[in-house]
C-alpha cells in the first residue's frame, strides 16, 4: 500500500465536500430540537430530498432548481411529521421512525428510471485569488456554492439563537413549553415553522449527496447520513459552532477511509466502511454525560387545555 | 372549530378499532397511489389481499404466509416489550443480520458432520448472537447513558457491512466457484431448517414464533416483569417507587428483543434463505416496527399484525409479477399503514369535540 499517495491537501478539500450533507441536515435538527421536538425522520427527508432534486435537477437540467425542489420535498415530508406530532399528537419517536420507513419507500418509487443517469454537473466557484493561494486556495475556496452555504446557515443560526427576538421565542417553547404557551406564544405554530425548516435542511443535504457528492442516484444512497446528522446534534451539545466541528471530524473520517480503501489498506473494505458508525457510537459515547444541554420539553407532547 | 379532549383513560374499544381503521384508510390511499402509478386500483388491492389466500395458486402462497410471517412475528415480540417500557431497540435489523451469522457459522463449522446436536447448537448460537448484539446499546446506555436509539440503528449499518465482509470472506463457499456467499445449509441435512409438515411452511421458527406469542402474553399478563414493563411505560415515576429497577429492564428488554430477531435471523439463513450471502437481510427487522405497532405491541395483536404484514409481502410479490407494480409501492404502502395508524391513533388516548373558539 501508498500512505504517499494520500495528498493532505486533496483530503482536506474532499472533507469540506463530505462534510457538507450532514452539517446542513444536523443544523436543521438542531433547530427543530431547540424547538422542543424529536425528528427521527432526517434519513427518510434526506433521500426524499435526494431523489427529488435529482429528479427536478435532471428534467430541468438546473441543478440550482433541483436543491429548491429538494428542500421542498423534504419540507413536504417534515409537514406530514408535523402533521402527526402537532396536530394528531402522535408519540415523536414512532412518527419518526414511520417518517424514515415511508421516506425510504417514496424514494425508491419516484426514482425509479433515474438509476444510473448523470445529473447535469454544478459548477465549482472559482474565486478569483483567493483560490490560488497555494494550499489553502484549493482547501477552502473551490468549492460549490453549497459548501458555503452551509458554512453560512451555522453563523446564522447560531445568530438567531443566540441574539434574536425569534431564537428566544424558539428556545422558549423548547424549553418550557407550558411556560411559552402561558406567554401567549403559538406553540404548536412555531414548532410547525421549526420542523419544516428542519425538513427543507435535511431535504438540501440529500439532495447534495445525489447531485454532488456521489453524483447520481442508488436506492438507499443516503446509508444512515440522516442518523449521524442527529448523533451530530447530540455530540454538539445543541450548538450550532459544535455541529461544524462535528460534521468535519465526521467528514474526515469517511474521507480518510475513503482514500484507505482505494490506497490498498490491508483491511478488507467492508471493515473500512464500518469506521464512520463505530466513530458515531464512540462519539455518543464520549459526550453522553453532558446531557445539560437538552432542550427540557424535548420530545414531550404539548396539549394545551392541560 | 374541532378540539381535542384527553380522555381520562385510553379507550378500550378505539384501542382495537384503530388498527383496523388504519388498515382500511390505508388500502384507500394504497389504490389511490397505485390508480396514480397506471394501475387499477381495485385489482392491485384484491390481488394484494385476496390472491394469496383464496386465489387460484393459493395453495401455493399460503404456506408463505407463515414463512414470512413467522420472523416479522418473532422481532415484533422482542420489540414489544422494549416499547412498552418507553426502550427504543430499533437496531433489529442488525441483531437478526448477527444471529443468521453466528448460527450459521457454527452450523458451517461443523461442516459436514452429521449429528442431531448441531442444529440445537445453532438455535442457541443464533440466539446469542443476536443478544450480544443487542447488549451493546444496552450496555452503553446504562454505563455511560447513551441513546439506545442512535446506537442500536449505527449497529445495523455496521452488521451490514459484517455480514458483507464474511459472505466475501471468512464464509465463502470453498467449492462456490468464486462466487460470493456461504455453502448452502438446505444441502447439509444437519444444519437444515426444514419443513416439518410438508406443505404448509411450519418450520421451527414458525414454531418458536408461535411459543414466543404465548411467553410474551403470559409474561405481560401473569408475571411482575411483565407488570413492571407495562408500569414503567405508563409513569415511569410511580414505577421507581414501586421498586422497578430501570436498568434490569432496560437489560432484559434489549436483550429478548436481541435474541429473539437473533433467532429469526438463524432460522431464516438455515431454512428460507439457505445460505450467508451480502443480500441477505431484506428489512425484516424495520418491518417488524410496523408490526409491533399495528399488533398495538400486544402478543395477539402482533400475531394477526405479522400475517397481514406477511400478505402485504406475498401479495405484493403477486402484484408484481402479475401486474408490473414496483416493488417501492409496496414498500410505500407498509410504511403509510404505520403513518395512518399513528394519525388515527388520536381517537384512542382523545375525544373529538366541537367548541367554540376561546381565547387560547
Amino acid at each position: 500500500m501508498d500512505m504517499g499517495s494520500i495528498s493532505p491537501e486533496l483530503l482536506l478539500a474532499s472533507l469540506m465536500v463530505a462534510a457538507t450533507p450532514i452539517l446542513l441536515a444536523a443544523l436543521g435538527e438542531l433547530v427543530v430540537e431547540r424547538a422542543g421536538v424529536l425528528n427521527l425522520g432526517v434519513e427518510g427527508m434526506m433521500i426524499t430530498g435526494a431523489i427529488c432534486g435529482f429528479a427536478v435537477a435532471v428534467n430541468s437540467g438546473s441543478p440550482a432548481i433541483g436543491f429548491v425542489a429538494a428542500a421542498g420535498g423534504g419540507a413536504v415530508l417534515a409537514l406530514l411529521f408535523a402533521l402527526l406530532t402537532q396536530v394528531a399528537l402522535a408519540n415523536q419517536v414512532a412518527s419518526g421512525l414511520a417518517l424514515t420507513l415511508f421516506g425510504l419507500g417514496l424514494s425508491s418509487l419516484l426514482g425509479q428510471g433515474y438509476v444510473g443517469i448523470k445529473p447535469p454537473p454544478v459548477a465549482k466557484l472559482d474565486i478569483p485569488l483567493l483560490g490560488d493561494i497555494p494550499f489553502l486556495g484549493r482547501v477552502l475556496f473551490s468549492h460549490d456554492l453549497m459548501v458555503y452555504l452551509g458554512l453560512a446557515l451555522v453563523g446564522l443560526i447560531w445568530w438567531v439563537l443566540k441574539y434574536s427576538r425569534a431564537g428566544l421565542i424558539l428556545r422558549a417553547v423548547g424549553e418550557n413549553h407550558d411556560a411559552a404557551h402561558a406567554l401567549g406564544y403559538k406553540v404548536v405554530r412555531i414548532r410547525v415553522m421549526a420542523i419544516l425548516f428542519g425538513g427543507a435542511c435535511a431535504g438540501l443535504g440529500g439532495a447534495y449527496i445525489s447531485l454532488i457528492r456521489v453524483p447520481q442516484w442508488t436506492e438507499g444512497m443516503t446509508a444512515g447520513a440522516g442518523w449521524i446528522a442527529l448523533a451530530l446534534v447530540v455530540f454538539a451539545s445543541w450548538k450550532a459552532g459544535r455541529v461544524l466541528l462535528g460534521a468535519w471530524l465526521f467528514g474526515g473520517v469517511t474521507v480518510l477511509q475513503l482514500n484507505l480503501q482505494a490506497a490498498g489498506f490491508a483491511i478488507p473494505v467492508e471493515y473500512l466502511s464500518m469506521s464512520p458508525y463505530l466513530i458515531t457510537i464512540l462519539v455518543l459515547v464520549i459526550m453522553a454525560g453532558d446531557k445539560s444541554r437538552a432542550p427540557a420539553s424535548l420530545g414531550r407532547i404539548f396539549h394545551a387545555s392541560q | 372549530m374541532l378540539k381535542l379532549e384527553k380522555r381520562p383513560q385510553p379507550s378500550r374499544l378505539w384501542t382495537w378499532v384503530t388498527p383496523l381503521l388504519a388498515v382500511v384508510i390505508t388500502m384507500l390511499a394504497g389504490g389511490a397511489l397505485f390508480a396514480a402509478l397506471g394501475k387499477d386500483p381495485v385489482e392491485a388491492i384484491a390481488t394484494i389481499f385476496w390472491q394469496p389466500l383464496f386465489g387460484e395458486f393459493a395453495f401455493y402462497y399460503r404456506p408463505q404466509l407463515l414463512i414470512k410471517g413467522a420472523p416479522l412475528i418473532l422481532i415484533a415480540i422482542g420489540l414489544s416489550l422494549g416499547f412498552r417500557a418507553g426502550i427504543w431497540n430499533i437496531g433489529a435489523e442488525g441483531q437478526y443480520i448477527v444471529g443468521a451469522l453466528t448460527g450459521a457459522g457454527v452450523g458451517l463449522a461443523f461442516y459436514p458432520t452429521e449429528s442431531v446436536l448441531i442444529f440445537p447448537l445453532m438455535v442457541l448460537a443464533g440466539a446469542l448472537g443476536g443478544w450480544a448484539w443487542a447488549m451493546i446499546p444496552a450496555v452503553l446506555k446504562l454505563r455511560f447513558g447513551t441513546n439506545e436509539i442512535l446506537v442500536s440503528l449505527m449497529l445495523v449499518y455496521v452488521a451490514e457491512q459484517l455480514l458483507a465482509a464474511m459472505a466475501l470472506g471468512p464464509m465463502k463457499n470453498p467449492e462456490g466457484m468464486g462466487f460470493p456467499g456461504s455453502r448452502n445449509l438446505r444441502q447439509y441435512e444437519s444444519a437444515h431448517n426444514a419443513e416439518l409438515i410438508t406443505g404448509t411452511g411450519m418450520h421451527w421458527g414458525v414454531v418458536a414464533a408461535f411459543i414466543a406469542v404465548i411467553f410474551a402474553y403470559v409474561l405481560l399478563t401473569r408475571h411482575s416483569l411483565g407488570y413492571h414493563i407495562r408500569l414503567t411505560g405508563q409513569a415511569p415515576r410511580a414505577a421507581r417507587f414501586a421498586g422497578v429497577r430501570p436498568a434490569r429492564l432496560v437489560l432484559v428488554c434489549l436483550g429478548t428483543a436481541g435474541a429473539l430477531a437473533g433467532l429469526a435471523g438463524m432460522f431464516e439463513v438455515s431454512g428460507p434463505a439457505g445460505q450467508v450471502s451480502i443480500d441477505f437481510n431484506v428489512g425484516y427487522g424495520f418491518t417488524a416496527i410496523i408490526v409491533a405497532f399495528l399488533g398495538r405491541l400486544h402478543p395477539l395483536g402482533i400475531l394477526l399484525a405479522g400475517l397481514l404484514m406477511a400478505l402485504t409481502y406475498i401479495g405484493g410479490e403477486i402484484a408484481q409479477s402479475n401486474m408490473g407494480l414496483p416493488a417501492a409501492a409496496i414498500q410505500l404502502f407498509q410504511g403509510m399503514l404505520l403513518f395512518f395508524l399513528l394519525a388515527v391513533d388520536v381517537l384512542t388516548n382523545y375525544r373529538i369535540r366541537l367548541a367554540r373558539r376561546e381565547v387560547a
